[in-house]
């Protein structure tokens, strides 16, 4: 068997008395598409925050291609090739479409940019307009990022994750505070890039048609805790899923995690 | 690779005109512009720090080492060389925030600017307590050379004049394409977003620390010049009005453009100028309305008319 993209062993975390990660072993092979579900606070957040360096783990291990990753700062993993977008996007709010882009090219060429050139080439122009087309953005290239709909904002903060040409991309909840009627819109568009560039990809998702549609395998997270790993029918016909994660509704946009 | 906008024939255009003036303008005038020009060197490094999201109140603190650097290689260690103080000058300051900068990053926003201020308040403090240098009082700074050129009274003015001249304009090309380099763009995304442009692979901190050394290098420029042209040091180069006047003047000015800390810088000079003269009582009231109207009428500085002047013409 070859080396898993990302393997967790005995993963713990609490805040205080809450425990918001309990002993996940999780191993994840390159090229799957998994799907993590679970009611608000079980944990899918935080699981990615550890994952990527962003929130230590309390105790166990993390493997990114069989390297640990533990006391890494995020940017040292984003360097090793995983990459991230957040479940509210995180973009520069007052600077262009483009602009956004542009800044996360100049970041992947190295971790020390030059104060010299100029950071608008014709060149990172034609990458950054070709990635956005690929997104169906382009038409809000010149618009500042504040004054673009929620839905386009989702779709640029993976843009802007892909950049980095990560092996693993983890997506925190792509489609919440999007529209019903976009949510598949949207999926197809990032699936689409994400299968181009070859990526595995780990997803938080309220909406199990979507997970449905999109996934080969789903993690469903209850209170800190990995209560089922299988293919979607396997899970959803989970007592213990069906209990304690569908028919807990999904109240998608309660809360807004920054990371 | 270096693409040649028209900002950057702009200020070489200005540069000249500047140069050439020197030949005519009154010595008086001179004076005012050298200081001025001087002053601006500082406020650039302030909104270089500004477009990064931080706001100084002890930029000061730099503008004062670059010029006791002055003042102290001539009093003490024999240099005598303006183009080389200000060298001396610069590097201090830079040494001085390689370190400082190690603590001065972890902080931001009312941190970063009141921490700012207790630094350029220590040395403040230090220098009035050092009777070597003159305490209060400060010193004398020695006439220097140009090149190994000395030069009569007379003359002297005119060439440190257009010495500032050509190292504003220079400073002001370099630091035009800062603005609008990778890393100069990167400031702004931290300002913006450090957490994304953590998960972009880079550092804010290291970058923030590079912007803090070169915003000190600027300073100390200024205060090595500001000491040549006055011929006079003293330890209220690091007191915190200083640095707040270097802040009032990133303000009105703005930081859209490499431009706009000299006209502000410039305007500042003669507001204050005939202010005094006129009402010597109340200058700092005008200054006071001033500045109100600017946040109120023109948050993004005096820049922003001729930017509404270029759209509109658009
Ligand atoms: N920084 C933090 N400090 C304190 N408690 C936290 C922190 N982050 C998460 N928690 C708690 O840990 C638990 C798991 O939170 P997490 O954000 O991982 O849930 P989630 O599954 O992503 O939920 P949602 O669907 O609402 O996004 C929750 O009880 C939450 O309140
Ligand atoms: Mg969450």
């Amino acid at each position: 068997m070859s080396t898993p993209i990302l393997q967790t062993k005995a993963l713990c975390r609490s805040f205080g008395a809450v425990t918001a990660a309990r002993d996940l072993d999780v191993t994840i092979a390159p090229g799957e598409i998994v799907g993590v579900i679970g009611s608000n606070g079980a944990g899918k957040t935080t699981f990615i925050n550890m994952v990527t360096g962003y929130l230590p783990p309390s105790s166990g291990q993390i493997l990114f291609e069989g390297r640990s990753i533990l006391g890494k700062p995020p940017r040292a993993i984003i360097r090793m090739g995983m990459a991230r977008s957040f479940q509210v996007a995180q973009l520069f709010p007052e600077l262009t479409v483009l602009e956004n882009m542009l800044i996360a090219l100049v970041a992947a060429e190295g971790p020390r940019p030059s104060f010299i050139l100029p950071m608008a080439t014709a060149k990172r122009v034609r990458q950054a307009k070709d990635l956005l087309e690929e997104f169906g953005v382009e038409r809000f290239g010149d618009s500042v990022v504040s004054a673009v709909p929620q839905g386009a904002r989702k779709l640029i903060d993976i843009a802007m994750a892909l950049i980095s040409t990560p092996r693993m991309l983890l997506l925190d909840e792509p489609t919440s505070g999007v529209s019903v009627e976009e949510k598949f819109g949207l999926m197809d568009t990032v699936m689409r890039a994400v299968r181009r560039h070859g990526v595995t990809v780990l997803f938080v998702e309220h909406d199990m048609e979507i997970v449905e549609r999109y996934v080969s395998r789903v993690l469903a997270f209850y209170s800190g805790e990995i209560i089922s790993d299988g293919t979607p029918s396997q899970v959803f016909a989970d007592e213990k899923v069906r209990e304690l994660v569908i028919g807990h509704g999904h109240a998608t946009d309660k809360k807004r995690n920054m990371a | 690779m270096i693409h040649i906008d028209r900002s950057m024939v702009g200020l070489a255009a200005a540069t000249l005109i500047l140069a050439a003036m020197g030949g005519f303008v009154p010595d008086w005038l001179a004076f005012i512009l050298t200081l001025a020009l001087a002053k601006a060197l500082v406020v650039q490094g302030v909104v270089l720090q500004m477009r990064a999201g931080l706001v100084s109140f002890g930029q000061g603190l730099f503008f004062c080492v670059g010029g006791y650097a002055v003042g102290m290689g001539g009093q003490f260690f024999g240099i005598h060389d303006a183009p080389l103080l200000l060298v001396v000058g610069a590097l201090a300051a830079v040494a001085l925030a390689a370190v400082l900068g190690l603590l001065m990053t972890r902080y931001r926003d009312i941190f970063f600017a009141m921490l700012s201020l207790a630094l350029s308040m220590i040395l403040f403090g230090v220098l009035v307590k050092s009777s070597d240098l003159g305490s209060t009082d400060g010193f004398n700074v020695h006439p220097a050379t140009f090149f190994g050129h000395s030069f009569s009274n007379e003359s002297y003015k005119s060439v440190l004049y257009l010495l500032t001249v050509f190292l504003a304009g220079g400073g002001a090309l370099i630091l035009h394409m800062v603005h609008h380099s990778g890393l100069g763009r990167i400031w702004e995304a931290i300002r913006e977003n450090e957490i994304r442009v953590e998960y972009l692979g880079l550092s804010p901190r290291w970058l923030l620390y590079a912007n803090y050394l070169l915003a000190a290098a600027f300073a100390a420029l200024g205060g090595g010049l500001t000491a040549l042209a006055t011929g006079h040091i003293d330890p209220e180069m690091a007191f915190w009005t200083t640095s707040g006047e270097f802040v009032f003047i990133a303000l009105l000015g703005g930081t859209a453009h490499v431009a706009a800390p000299f006209i502000a810088a410039i305007l500042f000079a003669f507001v204050r100028t005939y202010a005094i003269e006129f009402t010597p009582h109340t200058w700092q009231m005008i200054l006071g309305f001033v500045l109100l109207g600017i946040i109120v009428f023109l948050p993004k500085g005096l820049w922003s008319l001729v930017q509404s002047k270029r759209r509109a013409k658009a």
